[in-house]
């Protein structure tokens, strides 16, 4: 919503200055979003004569001016025809800018003649598309004075933002009418009496559907002229960013934007017969004002005359029955719309208009009739002709509602004390009717505040008048019972993760929960509830089945960079459903290019699956995963490498994470260059701990007695895993084992080909007495023994 | 019998003369050893008279102390020398270093969703957390917004196929969904946060189809707009770290609350840079207001016997205000160099103990 400060006042009695005007507003809820104050940039440019213009000695078509801007005399070279001796015009002298293109003035020389400032254009000034000539003056202007003020220019645009209940506030009235209720100036009544009828109206209204349209005055006007409308009129649309038409059209635009009721004026020439107001019938068709065809279903509220819809009932007119240059009788029309309607018709017809706006915002109905009248008189004061009598169909509805309010409702729910007294006499301010029932208050909304709905909007009526700045912070109360604070068990698991990640030397990315849905496919299979019917573009289609996607194409990016090796994490959900229970949180993360840059010490060695491994094994453990009751197979999804990756999992069914090489057909379809590496982390999957009794770790039980350790060697077959092999070991005897380490594998000459031989390290710890040698052996030959029978390995 | 001074200067000269601990040796054994010099005085004393005896024996007795001490020290000087050798010759250039890894780091959003976390549950709140994709119900039906109201229009909501039922799931718009469904699921009185994804079809230099917020809600029985604004101006003293910051409400419409505020916060403009706390200007940071009676009912709460209050903060926008991050694009764009430049340490992990802050009075 937008206005300039002389429009204001023409409904605002006031001697508020700008300031004020703008710190009320946004106080009482009409936000100022911004002031346009073109005193300052007009501020240089004075009435100036031009005492004496010459013809230029070096140049036909320039003239050497003496010019008076009434301090001193001074020689302006100018190049417009209509540069004459005794010509009163706007001057911009040297120093200053020139508002509309931003050129500094500076003295010059032209041709061999020195110029100081210029003789300024209506287009220089902003004031319109002249530049054929410089300004021209009546001969009283005062010399010296400032040209905005005389010209009436200096008249500040304001914005402001308005929330969807003020629709009171979507005219300039409306804004004076609340400004004049927090104290600022009294509001300005139009003259809203009745315009005498001279005739009946030929042409009458049927409303069909009450529903849709409960009234509809109309009025019709012979015999008037169409042409431009006066400036001042066309000065204030265009503050509003409009362009001037004709006077008929710029009369409905300015009845929108100044007194907040959307008319509509046909050309009574083209209506054929009578108007029914009604619904429309499935696909029946207009050509609109926005010069487009609009198809309509079976509920949209239409204007018809006795042969075609002619308009769209409050959201836009027909192309075929607006008002032009020739129009000499009009029929104009004030209706009101149901708002729900309205809003369905326009955004199925994607329709836009000032009059949908408001319409489905809520209209103050009373300006049925008052904006009748409104607009009557200024079509006849403009246009001329001769008005009929109001043809009214439907009655205006009732859209105030009674509210009983608690008085203290007011501290209550705002938290700010405020008198019974001071409570009613805002809302009298507001337009409210008031009966004080001595505990309660009987309140009726003004028929322009639709949007009141109950006792809390009451509240804020009062507050806001009052002032939002009175409320004062007050520290929260306890609650009024026990309840649950801080993080979650999930939570804080899901915190340790992120951190272990970062500290295992992954970067943290956030990135996009939906991905191109060619990518989606790679990770599972494309399912149409996780489409976006209206994705931000065509590539960004599908929900995230996977976070590893967008890891690894933003690895490539960063490679394009010029960063070959990238190691980054995000945590995030992924989805399988559209259900709440298909969101799965997981934490993935990938390795690209080498593990460090090249090394004087070491040469860099590619990531491999291990590195993968290892970031997802001290991210499980940070969390509290005991991964030794973990199964690690080699049973990756299918964008792993077959041979290069693996499950850890609890039990045959709950995977905890993934982690491999990245297929290279999976690369490949990213378009991403290896060797890249990455993971996977359900944290959903993963049991939560068992609630403790207490925090207590319970005490250390280590031995003094010496431990023992032992190297084996065992030649397996060469698919065994060596997880498999120290499991078996380990088997042998749980209470004394205390560590084994996989220290060699070793495959090639002295073993057969389809064997490998692993060696292990095997450090014992009793915890009752020192070992004997005899023991040592027996356990050795147990450990022989035990691997021999469950892997068929051999002591190599 | 040889003058004993002569004899200790003599081997001293000797000792000091030895350019290795072996030579010190030899001299030892030449000297002090079974068949040495002093050895051989200390034997004639069996010979003398016991005059002689008293005034050669003490002299004796501390020249062969003096000699002892004398060998260990030049051994332990010799040895250190060696080893000083050795050690210089060990020497490396220290200004290298060994192969490692690039740190990890935690993504300004993290952060900025700890630090939320941390100053609200230090005020009694919990976390919740719900679905991205949504249904209509919780995502606007519930919080007021119903099909044909214009606040729909200003969501620019992410839409899924409808289903056999005619419904179409959304990706949530905000995070007050959070309220609706926590309200549901527990038992009143409720002092949840929510931070989380959000999402909006719109994209341009200031707004990204995804986002985050926090949603906080507070349901109590006597809960009013003061609370409401002591409450975010203790979570923008504590989050911005200063306590002379200004809060400014103002009137504003929300459906799912009434009376409804915006949030304006003290702060200049400078160069292109906001400055949280200083100068006259004011910058708009959220949405707040008490919960509307509607919402309370669409819950099966009684609005007479409880109200509260609920705000949605921008979290991408907090972050960029508190850190200096100029453009919010990058934030989804895992761009390693911009990573490395807003990430925070894996153990920075925020804490009120940790934070700047001043007690009042105290400046």
């Amino acid at each position: 919503m937008k206005f300039t400060l002389s429009w204001l006042k023409s409904y605002l009695d006031t001697d508020a200055d700008l300031n004020t005007i703008s710190e009320t507003l946004t106080a009482i809820g009409l936000e100022v979003e911004e002031i346009v104050d073109p005193t300052e940039d007009l501020k240089p440019f004075v009435i100036a004569k031009i005492e004496k213009a010459e013809q230029h000695p070096n140049a036909d078509k320039l003239r050497v001016c003496t010019v008076n801007n009434g301090t001193e005399i001074i020689q302006v070279v100018c190049g417009a025809p209509n540069a004459k001796t005794g010509l009163f015009g706007a001057f911009a002298p040297s120093g200053c800018t020139i508002p509309t293109n931003g050129l500094k003035l500076k003295p010059s020389n032209i041709r061999g003649v020195d110029s100081n400032g210029m003789m300024c254009s209506e287009r220089e000034l902003g004031l319109g598309d002249d530049h054929d000539g410089i300004i021209e003056l009546p001969n009283n202007a005062p010399i010296g004075t400032s040209f905005a003020e005389y010209a009436g220019l200096n008249d500040p645009t304001i914005e402001i933002a308005i929330t969807p209940n003020h629709q009171d506030a979507l005219g300039v009235y409306g804004v004076a009418r609340d400004l004049a209720a927090a104290g600022i100036g009294t509001l300005i009544e139009p003259d809203i009496s009745k315009v005498p009828g001279k005739f009946e109206s030929p042409i009458t209204v049927n409303i069909e559907n009450r529903q849709a349209c409960p009234v509809f005055a109309g009025r019709y006007i012979r015999g008037v002229k169409n042409g431009p409308s006066p400036e001042w009129m066309q000065r204030r649309l265009i503050s509003l960013g409009m362009k001037p038409i004709s006077a008929l059209v710029d009369i409905t635009n300015f009845m929108t934007h100044d007194y907040g009721r959307p008319l509509h004026v046909f050309d009574a020439d083209n209506i054929a017969g009578n108007f029914t107001v009604r619904l429309s019938k499935s696909g029946e068709k207009l050509l609109a004002l926005d010069e487009k065809e609009h198809i309509f279903d079976d509920e949209m509220c239409v204007i018809s005359d006795d042969k075609a819809i002619n308009s769209i009932g409050g959201v836009m007119g027909g192309a075929g029955s607006g008002t032009y240059d020739d129009t000499t009788n009009v029929f104009l029309e004030c209706a009101w719309f149901d708002p729900i309607r309205t809003a369905m018709t326009g955004r199925k017809l994607g329709i836009e208009s000032d009059a949908r706006y408001r319409f489905e915002r809520g209209v103050d109905p009373a300006t049925v009739l008052d904006g009748i009248e409104i607009a009557t008189r200024l079509i006849i004061d403009m246009c001329g002709g001769e008005p009929s009598e109001v043809t009214l169909a439907g009655e205006v509805p009732v859209v105030s509602k009674t509210i009983t309010m608690r008085p203290e409702r007011v501290r209550e729910l705002g938290g700010v004390d405020i008198a019974k007294s001071e409570i009613i006499d805002i809302l009298i301010r507001l337009g409210f009717k008031v009966t004080d029932n001595g505990e309660t208050l009987d309140v009726t909304s003004p028929s322009w505040r639709c949007d009141i709905d109950r006792e809390p909007d009451l509240v804020e009526e009062v507050l806001r008048i009052h002032g939002y700045d009175k409320i004062v912070g007050e520290p929260l109360p306890k609650s009024s019972r026990d309840i649950v604070t801080g993080l979650s068990p999930m939570q804080k698991r899901i915190r340790m993760a992120k951190r272990q990640a970062a500290a295992c030397g992954l970067r943290e990315a956030v990135t996009w929960s939906f991905i191109p849905s060619s990518q989606a496919q790679i990770f599972a299979d494309l399912k149409p509830e996780l489409i976006l019917d209206n994705p931000v573009s065509s590539d960004l289609d599908a929900m995230r089945p996977n976070l590893l996607p967008n890891l690894i194409t933003a690895a490539s990016r960063n490679n394009d960079r010029g960063i070959k090796n990238v190691a980054l994490f995000e945590a995030g959900n992924q989805f399988s459903s559209d259900e709440p229970d298909g969101q799965d949180f997981v934490i993935s993360g990938i390795r690209r290019g080498q593990k460090h840059e090249r090394h004087w010490q070491k040469n860099p060695e590619d990531v491999n699956v291990y590195d993968a491994k290892a970031d997802a094994i001290s991210i499980l453990k940070a969390i509290g995963v005991n991964a030794d009751n973990a199964q690690v197979v080699a049973e990756a999804p299918s964008w792993y490498h077959p041979g290069r990756g693996g499950v850890i999992r609890l039990g045959p069914k709950n995977v905890m994470a993934y982690f491999g090489e990245i297929h290279p057909t999976t690369l490949k379809k990213l378009d991403v260059k290896g060797p890249l590496v990455g993971f996977e982390i359900m944290l959903g999957n993963i049991p939560l701990p068992r609630p403790k009794r207490g925090n207590s770790r319970g005490p250390l039980k280590s031995s003094d007695f010496q431990s023992v350790e032992r190297d084996f060697a065992f030649v397996v077959t060469k698919d065994l895993a060596a997880e498999q092999l120290v499991k078996v070991i380990s088997s042998v005897d749980k209470k004394l084992i205390d560590n084994i380490s996989v220290f060699d594998i070793y495959q090639g000459a002295g073993i057969d080909d389809d064997k490998k031989s692993i060696a292990v390290n095997v450090r014992l710890q009793p915890v009752d007495k020192t070992m004997t040698d005899d023991e040592i052996e027996a356990f050795r030959q147990n450990v022989i023994a035990t691997v021999t029978k469950k892997t068929g390995g051999i002591l190599r | 019998m040889q003058d004993l001074q002569s004899l200790e200067t003599e081997i001293t000269a000797n000792l000091a003369a030895a350019t290795d601990v072996d030579g010190v040796e030899t001299i030892r054994i030449a000297e002090l050893g079974k068949k040495g010099r002093v050895s051989l005085l200390m034997r004639e004393l069996g010979k003398m008279t016991p005059e002689e005896k008293k005034e050669f024996g003490p002299k004796l007795n501390q020249l062969k102390n003096t000699l002892n001490d004398a060998v260990l020290s030049r051994k332990d000087t010799l040895e250190e020398e060696t080893l000083n050798i050795k050690l210089q010759s060990e020497s490396v250039d220290i200004s290298l270093s060994s192969a490692r890894e690039d740190s990890g780091s935690i993504h300004p959003i993290t952060q900025v969703i700890d630090e939320v976390t941390e100053i609200f549950t230090e005020m009694g709140f919990s976390v919740a957390e719900g679905p991205e994709i949504e249904e209509d119900f919780y995502n606007f039906t519930a919080l007021n917004i119903p099909e044909e109201h214009p606040a729909r229009q200003m969501h620019d909501t992410f839409y899924f196929p409808e289903d056999d039922e005619g419904k179409r799931k959304v990706l949530r718009t905000h995070a007050s969904p959070m309220q609706i469904r926590t309200m549901l699921e527990g038992e009143p009185p409720y002092r949840i946060i929510a931070p989380g994804r959000t999402y909006r079809n719109d994209s341009d230099a200031t707004h990204t189809p995804m986002f985050h917020q926090v949603e906080a809600l507070v349901i109590d029985k006597n809960i009013h707009m003061g609370h409401l604004k002591w409450c975010i101006e203790e979570f923008c003293k504590k989050f911005y770290e200063r306590d002379d910051i200004e809060i400014r409400f103002r009137p504003s419409y929300f459906p799912f609350t009434e009376p409804s505020a915006e949030v304006d916060i003290g702060c200049s403009f400078k160069d292109g840079e906001v400055l949280i706390g200083e100068g006259d200007d004011w910058l708009e940071i959220m949405g707040c207001g008490m919960v509307n009676e509607r919402v309370l009912e669409n819950v099966n709460l009684d609005p007479k016997e409880y109200q509260g209050f609920a705000f949605g903060l921008g979290l991408d926008r907090a972050a960029m205000l508190k850190w200096g991050i100029p453009d919010l694009r990058d934030f989804f764009a895992a761009d390693l160099r911009w990573l490395k430049h807003y990430g925070f340490q894996a153990l920075d992990i925020p804490s009120l103990s940790t934070r700047t802050s001043t007690i009042k009075g105290s400046k």
